[in-house]
């Protein structure tokens, strides 16, 4: 049912059986709450296979918790997620990770003491499957092993033109390139559902520019299906196939991004108009 | 031309991935291991030995095992001294029940055994760290030292409390008890030795090692990469604990051949470990050996200097010494947290771009 990709090379999305256009991921009536706090409240939404979902809104909306509970590292109280036709409330946020929910953070999450190369080649993790016998020995099977996933990240590396700090540790790399890097070692899991919170925040026009480019061609090369947490409306604007917006923990609008622009509530969010409730 | 990468061009994965990439170190890396291999054995004595050699050759199985644990895994570890002993009560039982047992499968079977405990006494890293870790790991090792004292089976009812190692040999050489040579129990350990950090280099490497780091730098990013904390961590504690053990016996069997528990495998072996892996440096295969040598060869060095030179009494040198360790401890954490390997690495960036550093 899980169709592996050949990792010898690199294929970006994993073939997970769905069609382009169908509904990956579902979900529905969602509501979480920490204590008193009511980060989202009775969200449904879908995302398809293939699009770029922009999920937007003002700060404290509940979208990084959205994103959290996608992944099963929140739990919702309410509610339930389907993804590739199988509906959830909870699940371990390494289970997601093995069935091919990748994500980048809003604050960036590297592994600091580690390279570019070792970083992502961590993404590679739920991929590689010799076990520490054969790693203790390195010979023959794991290191064959090693070479082909490494082959797939330089793939990465280059996609991402980031030959030039392969070995440097990730902690020295300006902010900028620490986004890359991030997007790198998600990119690496060859994931059906990649989930960015913020990949441009914090960056200049020329690496936004840079990275609203990787994104798009993470989607039409590899065909990755991508939700999209990004505060700069111009850029969601232009590369958003649908949007979802947030206000308060509510979903406050949802569809193309024209509509979206005329949608008085969202206007009215965006703007700071008091809100009552 | 001493240290060039100049014309040492990568043309493969493989090449790249070799644990000496640089030509140079290659050759240093194997005239050094044949130097061990091949000459030491045939003018090393007693006091070499003794005082020298096989400490430091343990300490570095030691060293190993604590640094992929606290420095690869991050996993603050206190229990080493009573890992140690497990090692080396394991290694007595074997060696007594089974008198017919090759030395060396008791040793590598005593290892297995220490994995077992590590992992079980590994259970809290599951829900704690940092500081509260390293209390459990301390609670691991007075709860060790305590087993192996109040249970006379454990030292097979001897009066005295003590274990003792019974002459073993490989190939007919005795390599434990009263007869053994130098040369023997010296390239027991050695052989020893080498295999398990060749293995320890693989394993940083790889896929393990990987979601070993990771468990250190992130934790929480690593569980949403798909890296499991509960294998990550365990296997730590396991191939950590094994290697702690392989140490234990041989400390026990070749290196003390007796040993009481509270003196042999006390709470400063633990602080000992520690202190090698932090001036060695955290995370590195090198750094473990380095940070053994320097804790074992320095004081030997400064007494030798001390005492046998400037003629100081030997208490005031005794004094003077842990004061001088101490200091230097100090200085690494503030100075140098990343330790010798470190400051070896600087080094080598320093003369690969020597005379021109652009
Ligand atoms: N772990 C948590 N514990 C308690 N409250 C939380 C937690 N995570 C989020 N919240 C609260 O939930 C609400 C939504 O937060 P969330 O981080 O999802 O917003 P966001 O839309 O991502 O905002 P931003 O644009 O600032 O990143 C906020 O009020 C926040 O304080
Ligand atoms: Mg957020």
């Amino acid at each position: 049912m899980n169709a592996r990709p050949d990792s010898s090379e690199f294929t970006g999305a994993r073939d997970d059986g769905i069609a382009k256009g169908d509904t990956l991921l579902e979900v529905n009536n969602v509501s979480l709450s920490f204590g008193g706090v009511k980060a989202i409240t009775d969200i449904s939404f879908d995302i398809k296979k293939g699009e770029i979902r922009a999920i937007i809104g003002p700060n404290g909306a509940g979208k990084t918790s959205m994103l959290n509970v996608i992944n099963g590292f929140y739990t919702p109280q309410q509610g339930t997620i389907t993804y590739r036709g199988v509906p959830r409330r909870a699940m371990r946020t390494t289970d997601a990770a093995r069935q091919g929910i990748a994500r980048t953070f809003q604050n960036i999450a590297l592994f600091k003491g580690m390279s570019t190369l070792d970083n992502i080649m961590t993404g590679r993790i739920t991929l590689q499957k010799r076990n520490l016998l054969w790693q203790g020995l390195w010979a023959g099977p794991a290191e064959r092993e090693e070479i082909e996933h490494r082959r797939t990240v330089e793939a990465i590396i280059d996609f991402l033109e980031i030959e030039h700090i392969r070995k440097t540790p990730v902690g020295r790399l300006p902010y900028g390139l620490q986004k890359r890097v991030e997007l790198g070692r998600a990119l690496a899991a060859e994931p059906s559902l990649l989930l960015l919170d913020e990949p441009m925040a914090g960056m200049n026009l020329e690496e936004k520019e840079d990275m609203s480019r990787f994104i798009l061609d993470v989607n039409n090369q590899f065909g990755t299906t991508i939700a999209l947490i990004e505060h700069d409306m111009g850029v969601v604007m232009d590369i958003s196939d649908r949007i979802v917006v947030l206000d308060y923990g509510r979903k406050i609008g949802d569809g193309e991004p024209d509509d979206i622009a005329k949608n008085q509530d969202v206007i009215d969010a965006y703007l700071g108009v008091p809100h009552e409730g | 031309m001493l240290y060039r990468e100049a014309g040492d061009f990568k043309t493969s994965y493989a090449a790249d991935l070799q644990t000496f990439p640089i030509k140079s170190e290659r050759i240093l890396f194997w005239s050094f291991t044949a130097v061990a291999f091949l000459v030491v054995p045939f003018f090393i004595n007693d006091y070499w030995e003794k005082s020298i050699l096989v400490p430091f050759l343990v300490w570095s199985m030691v060293a190993l095992g604590l640094n992929i644990l606290t420095g690869y895994c991050g996993q603050v570890s206190l229990g080493t001294g009573g890992f140690m002993a497990v090692g080396a009560f394991a290694c007595y039982k074997f060696m007594t029940a089974f008198p017919d047992l090759n030395i060396m499968i008791c040793i590598l079977l005593s290892g297995l055994v220490t994995a077992g405990v590590g992992v079980l006494f590994g259970l809290p890293s599951l829900r704690i760290k940092g500081f509260y870790l390293a209390v459990a790991t301390l609670a691991a090792q007075f709860f060790l030292v305590w087993m192996f004292n109040k249970f006379a089976w454990f030292y097979n009812y001897s009066a005295s409390g003590q274990i003792s190692a019974p002459e073993r040999s490989i190939f007919g050489i005795a390599v434990t008890g009263p007869n053994s040579a130098p040369w023997a129990t010296y390239l027991t350990c050695l052989t020893i030795v080498f295999v398990f950090a060749w293995v320890a280099r693989n394993l940083t490497r790889g896929r393990v090692g990987r979601s070993w780091m990771a468990m250190r730098d992130m934790d929480i990013a690593a569980e949403i990469m798909g890296v499991s904390p509960f294998n990550a961590k365990l296997s730590a504690f396991a191939v950590s604990s094994f290697y702690i053990g392989i140490a234990g016996a041989l400390f026990f069997s070749v290196y003390l051949g007796a040993a009481e528990v509270t003196e042999a495998f006390g709470i400063d072996k633990s602080f000992t470990a520690l202190f090698m892996v932090i001036i060695g440096g955290l995370g590195s295969i090198l750094g473990s050996f380095l940070g053994a040598a320097f804790i074992i060869l320095f004081p030997v060095l400064l007494k030798n200097l001390m005492v046998g030179y400037l003629g100081w009494p030997t208490d005031l040198a005794a004094h003077f010494q842990i004061m001088i360790v101490g200091g230097l401890i100090i200085f690494f954490l503030i100075v140098e947290p990343h330790g010798l390997a470190q400051l070896w690495r600087l080094a080598k960036e320093k003369l690969r771009l020597w005379p021109f550093p652009y």
